[in-house]
């Protein structure tokens, strides 16, 4: 790895330890994240359960661990869904404009006029919930963003002399694609990818905690939180367990994505900030 | 021998006529300057003869070849014969790119051998050393990016440079090291040039004729002392005088 992305790594290992535990939840737990005991419920956390246990006893860490598999993988595969695929049209209206472009953007133009969270959540009521719905309600709303950002970086980078230059030093139209467009472009898509996985997962998780997400019993953070909800007062690790996790995770994934744009901006190569 | 020749160039933009008619033509190893006003259609000019924009009338032969509306490998042999050296040098270069990858570039595309060692040498001539192959663009000086271009351009030996406004972004001291080393290197290497600018202080410097564009053509050419020393149209006295002054 070269310097210029040595700022990265203390970020890429806490990522990692957060992907590596969803990845691997199923063997991390130390109690089956679903086994009920209704007579150890409600446990404040103790030397067999750290965090505690839920209403019907569940150990809530084993919960916490099994829903990062639930929230991390549902996130980062909407992400990839909507940034792809999003990009991909910006991509194309940016190149070949004319109407295909005027109709796509009218299109994203319409999906942004509308205040996200409300649209999901009505979207999501009208699925009628499940965390595939959810995640399908937050994907309509969330491509327009990204078709916006690569079709703008596509003109832009397409009225740049350095493309003439290449041009002129003979570089066929697909080499330019790969070779001069999409390293141009994916620096920025990435950055607004890598700084929205934390708005994901809390709006997912959100969704969830409004009951429109993931259905009880799945292990889910932003589900456990609703679950906790009446007990703040009596058996608060319940809801702060949960809360603390996504804090964490949506944390480290801001930090990534602050660090990534740092890095990917070629002017910032030599400026390092801590 | 002839390397360019333009014939019955026009060009509108809308409505607007930016080319009217440009007719003109360049031997091998001679540098013809062309000065004019800022929006005379200097720019559009060279954009249509490198084929970066197309023309609405009018022939572009390069090197006997018309290359008007020379399409794929065409126009990749035309670019063999024909480089440029842009007005921002920073923006010339890919900034994800080292320029030592982006002097390599035509020589890659053009099937040349020895890639590095070919561009340490074309840094050595232009007067960069070769440790500025691994720099990327934003962290060089723009006289030294600029340097980088014409090592880019003269790369795969051109029989035509065209270079639009090359020195304008500069300041004054490394605007004249650049005007020399242009003008020395396509002496060495016998590339016709094109230098297209807006200061006519600088062409005595490198060009052997000077074309004074107006209205989308030539108000006139000649050798490049006696349209200093003595200039027919109403124009380019004006274009002196007005040179003259902020020059004081
Ligand atoms: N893509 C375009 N669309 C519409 N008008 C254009 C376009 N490009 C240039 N023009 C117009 O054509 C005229 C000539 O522009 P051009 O860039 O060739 O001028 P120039 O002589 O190079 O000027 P400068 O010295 O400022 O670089 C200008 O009036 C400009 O506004
Ligand atoms: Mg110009």
């Amino acid at each position: 790895m070269s310097k210029r992305y040595r700022p990265l790594i203390p970020f890429l290992i806490l990522t990692g330890i957060l992907i590596f535990v969803a990845v691997f939840a199923p063997f991390l737990t130390p109690y089956d994240p679903y086994l009920q005991d209704l007579e150890g419920a409600l446990a404040a956390p103790n030397s067999t359960n750290l965090l505690g246990t839920d209403r019907y006893g569940r150990d809530v860490l084993s919960r916490v661990i099994m829903g990062s598999q639930t929230t991390l993988c549902a996130s980062l595969l909407l992400l990839l869904t909507i940034s792809v695929f999003g990009s991909l049209i910006g991509a194309i209206c940016g190149y070949k404009g004319g109407k295909i472009d005027i109709f796509l953007m009218r299109m994203s133009d319409i999906f942004l006029a509308f205040p996200q969270m409300i649209f999901a959540v009505a979207a999501a009521g009208v699925l009628g919930g499940g965390l595939f719905n959810a995640a399908a309600a937050l994907a309509v709303i969330g491509w327009p963003k990204y078709a916006r950002i690569s079709r703008g970086l596509v003109l832009t980078v397409r009225s740049m002399p350095y493309m003439d230059a290449a041009k002129m030093a003979g570089t066929g139209s697909i080499e330019m694609l790969y070779r001069h467009v999409l390293p141009n472009i994916a620096g920025p898509v990435l950055v607004t990818a890598a700084l929205d996985i934390g708005t994901i997962i809390m709006e997912l998780a959100g969704l969830s905690f409004l009951g429109l997400g993931a259905m009880p019993p799945t292990a889910e953070w932003g589900a456990m939180m609703n679950n906790g909800r009446s007990m703040i007062q009596t058996a608060p690790w319940v809801i702060l367990s949960p809360g603390a996790a996504i804090f964490i995770t949506v944390a480290v994934f801001n930090l990534l994505g602050d660090k990534i744009r740092d890095v990917m901006d070629p002017k910032n190569q030599r400026r390092e900030v801590f | 021998m002839e390397v360019l020749k333009v014939e019955h160039l026009s060009k509108k933009f809308g409505s607007k006529p930016v080319l009217n008619d440009l007719n003109f033509s360049l031997n091998a190893g001679e540098c013809l300057g062309i000065v004019g006003r800022s929006g005379c259609g200097k720019s559009t000019t060279v954009k249509i003869i490198a084929r970066l924009m197309p023309p609405d009338e009018g022939k572009i032969i390069l090197c006997g070849e018309d290359i008007t509306n020379a399409e794929g490998v065409k126009l990749k042999d035309a670019y063999k014969n024909m480089q440029m050296i842009f007005q921002m040098p920073e923006d010339s270069f890919d900034p994800r790119r080292t320029l030592g990858q982006s002097i390599g570039e035509p020589l890659k595309n053009f099937g040349f051998d020895n890639i590095g060692e070919r561009v340490k040498n074309l840094l050595e001539e232009v007067g960069l050393p070769p440790e500025f192959s691994e720099r990327y663009p934003h962290e060089v000086s723009g006289g030294q990016c600029q340097r980088a271009a014409t090592a880019r351009a003269i790369s795969i030996s051109p029989k035509l440079l065209i270079c639009d406004e090359a020195t304008s972004a500069l300041d004054v001291t490394v605007q004249s090291q650049i005007v020399k080393l242009i003008g020395k290197l396509c002496r060495e290497k016998n590339i016709a040039c094109l230098f297209i600018t807006h200061d006519l202080n600088i062409l005595p410097k490198i060009a052997d004729r000077v074309a004074v564009m107006h209205e989308g053509k030539f108000a006139e050419e000649g050798l490049t002392d006696e349209v200093i020393k003595n200039a027919k149209s109403e124009y380019t006295r004006e274009l002196l005088a007005a040179d003259f002054f902020k020059m004081k």
